[in-house]
């Protein structure tokens, strides 16, 4: 779960980083009042989950309240990145000395957490790493441990930092380490860390990410969030999806998906791009499609774009007459005008298929290529047909 | 980490539902069930299997060689941290959804312990003939039938099929490891294909990869120089760039994790990357590995 800058600057503030005055506005006039407030040159953030807002416009720096208020109406209700910008960050401009990197997120390799810091803050940590590999300093660390304020000053005295600041630094990263771990965090991610021209380190941006997976044992600190906890995003249909607790993504396609298990659902949508389709989804229903096949198929068939629908389950684990008992109750309920195509292979195949058989009068397909290969010819008589 | 006929398997939450029902599943594949464990139930048996209350209890009472947890996803942690203090070499961990604050925990304490773990989010590990640890259907002669292809998938709907396309095209697996749909996990697609080729009856190694993570790119480093034909399919080359599918490693970023980026490195190690599942068959023969469907059990 994606927090907003504000949001993690909250939680960065609840540990003792400093971070710009500052407040959240959802109207132009909000805005104003909050610069008027704050007096002097103001900073007005978009708040959306996406990296990249300054070079999208969603960033203004302005001089008074009402260059903010301005400034407000102009991002305000815009499109950053595919996100609806809905509220803003008002805050109080920094002197900035020294633009600092620092990061602690989980490691695939080390197993472990893992602190980045690079002198080299302020830009795309990609692109540091990339052109300068060398300012990006790695400290693997253990989860069951507190970080070592040794070696965490070793590293930053090691990056070249001036030797005045190295303490507040190593300082501000052992808390951003700290927040990690006790808000089950996946990623805190702070660029920059601005050392200003007094010396002070101050939060400029804050990136975290809590952990899907741990979001029940958050709840009270999810709960005490200015602002609520952040919606996940996505189209309409994607938050009804999320709201079933469903894996739905939309497509700009008109083949529909329903299949199970994410790596399954991504080879079905690579086998209708293969053969020349186009997926209108991807829906990855698992083990839930005996409960949610009715609410998921009505999903597919709510997007307009969808000619027809690939029905493909391989069943390990999921036993796949259980999946398509829930499919076909589905189909008999909605009885959508479009076809479907069914393929079912794995645990519970034979019963699975003499449902179809059964119940719907259709016939799977053996072959997976030949299911795909029909729904995308499916989907384009049908177009041809209405055209 | 493979497993085969004649390792003793413990089944961490086999008084549970799908403890019991895969307990027997496992059973019917040849999996040598020996005891199962489940807090508070001890004394207890399981189709025959004795119940003890934690893995140190069951490691007290027998030689176990591996074990699988059918544990939910708040209790795996401490389920895998007894099995690994109990001396457990191989930890099967299915659960899906663990924190992965966890999971990183777990793997620290399995690693100072000298135990592997497999997964979280695996769908287990198979030997066709011989043994199923875990979710797959080893039990599916129409999927699994003894062979000299060595799979490793991160997906089980996905190595299912997989498999079942190898069987359909005259091939059996040596082994399958289900190396888990997380970000982090115990055994790395270059573990597998360490431990593929190192297991006598594996002639090819199949990898079914996902886009998100450098999983295939480090696991083109160990290929590299092995000769050993391989050839693999990742999932997700149609997936747009930035959306999340599902698995948790299956987002793409930038220009690392991308189809594209491990497509390369694996074709750079000389594998051969097929576009569809269906098409796996044909590019082992083109790699001189021919059918072989008749390879006895345990050979």
């Amino acid at each position: 779960m994606n927090l907003l800058e504000h949001q993690g600057k909250q939680l960065l503030a609840s540990i003792g980083i400093a971070v710009p005055r500052g407040d959240v506005a959802d109207s132009p006039d909000a805005a104003g009042a909050v610069a008027a407030e704050l007096g002097g040159r103001v900073v007005c953030k978009a708040q959306i989950t996406s990296g990249k807002r300054g070079k999208a416009g969603g960033v203004l720096v302005v001089e008074s309240a009402a260059a903010a208020e301005a400034a407000a109406r102009e991002i305000l209700g815009s499109d950053v990145h595919g996100h609806r910008v809905r509220r803003l960050l008002v805050e109080q401009a920094v002197d900035i000395g020294h633009e600092l990197y620092a990061a602690v997120l989980d490691d695939p390799v080390s197993k472990g957490p893992v602190l980045l810091f690079s002198t080299a803050g302020g830009m795309d940590i990609e692109e540091v790493n990339a052109t300068s590999p060398e300012s990006v300093r790695r400290l693997p660390l253990d989860i069951r441990e507190p970080a070592s304020t040794e070696a965490i000053g070793a590293m930053v005295r090691d990056s070249g930092l001036a030797p005045g600041s190295v303490d507040a630094v190593a300082d501000a990263l052992a808390a951003i380490y700290r927040l990690y771990v006790d808000a089950d965090a996946s990623l805190v991610e702070v660029n920059p860390l601005a050392l200003t021209t007094s010396g002070d380190v101050v939060a400029l941006d804050a990136k975290v990410t809590i952990d899907a997976a741990s979001v029940m044992r958050q709840e009270t600190r999810l709960a005490d969030l200015q602002g609520g906890t952040p919606s996940s995003g996505g189209t309409d249909l994607e938050r009804s999806g999320a709201e079933l607790g469903l894996s739905y993504i939309e497509l700009g396609g008109d083949v529909g998906v329903l299949a199970n298990g994410a790596g399954l659902t991504m080879t079905t949508l690579d086998a209708i791009s293969h053969f020349g389709g186009r997926a209108a989804n991807f829906l990855e229903i698992g083990g839930d499609a005996y409960t949610k096949a009715t609410p998921a198929l009505d999903l597919v068939l709510s997007n307009p774009n969808v000619r027809s629908v690939l029905v493909n389950f391989c069943g390990a684990f999921a036993r796949t007459d259980v999946m398509t008992d829930g499919v076909v109750n589905a189909i008999e309920e909605l009885r959508p005008d479009v076809p479907i195509s069914f393929t079912i292979h794995g645990t519970g195949e034979q019963e699975a298929i003499a449902l179809v058989r059964e119940r719907l009068g259709m016939e799977p397909h053996d072959l997976m290529d030949d299911a795909v290969r029909e729904a995308i010819a499916n989907a384009r008589s049908d177009r041809e047909v209405s055209a | 980490m493979i497993v085969t006929a004649q390792h003793a398997v413990l089944v961490q939450g086999i008084t549970g539902r799908q403890g019991q029902y895969w307990t027997e599943r496992m059973e019917e594949c040849g999996t040598r069930v020996v005891a199962g464990a489940s807090p508070g139930r001890a004394g207890r048996e399981v189709h025959g299997v004795p119940v003890y209350d934690t893995a140190a209890d069951a490691a007290a009472a027998h030689d176990l060689d591996a074990t699988v947890l059918f544990v939910p996803p708040a209790r795996a942690k401490d389920a895998v941290v007894d099995a690994a203090e109990a001396g457990i070499r191989t930890i099967v961990c299915l659960a899906e959804h663990i924190p992965s604050h966890d999971v990183m925990e777990m793997l620290a304490v399995a690693r100072e312990c000298g135990s592997v773990v497999v997964g979280p989010n695996t769908a287990g590990l198979v030997v066709p003939g011989q043994s199923s640890v875990g979710i797959m259907p080893g039990f599916a002669p129409n999927i699994f039938r003894p062979g000299r292809i060595g799979v490793v998938s991160r997906s089980g709907s996905l190595g299912t099929l997989v498999c079942m396309n190898l069987v359909t095209a005259g091939f059996g697996q040596s082994a399958f490891i289900g190396v888990g749909g997380d970000p982090i996990l115990g055994t790395t697609t270059a573990d597998a294909v360490r431990a593929l080729v190192a297991h006598p009856a594996t002639e090819a190694i199949v990898i079914v990869g996902e886009i998100g993570g450098s999983m295939e790119e480090d696991a083109a480093e160990v290929i590299t120089g092995l000769g050993v034909p391989t050839v693999a399919f990742i999932a997700g080359r149609s997936a747009p760039p930035d959306r999340r599918m599902g698995h948790a490693g299956a987002i793409v970023t930038g220009d690392r994790g991308s189809a594209d980026t491990k497509v390369a490195a694996l074709r750079g190690a000389g594998v051969a990357v097929v576009d569809i599942p269906s098409e796996i068959g044909t590019a082992l023969r083109g790699l001189g590995v021919g059918p072989h469907a008749a390879v006895a059990a345990g050979g």
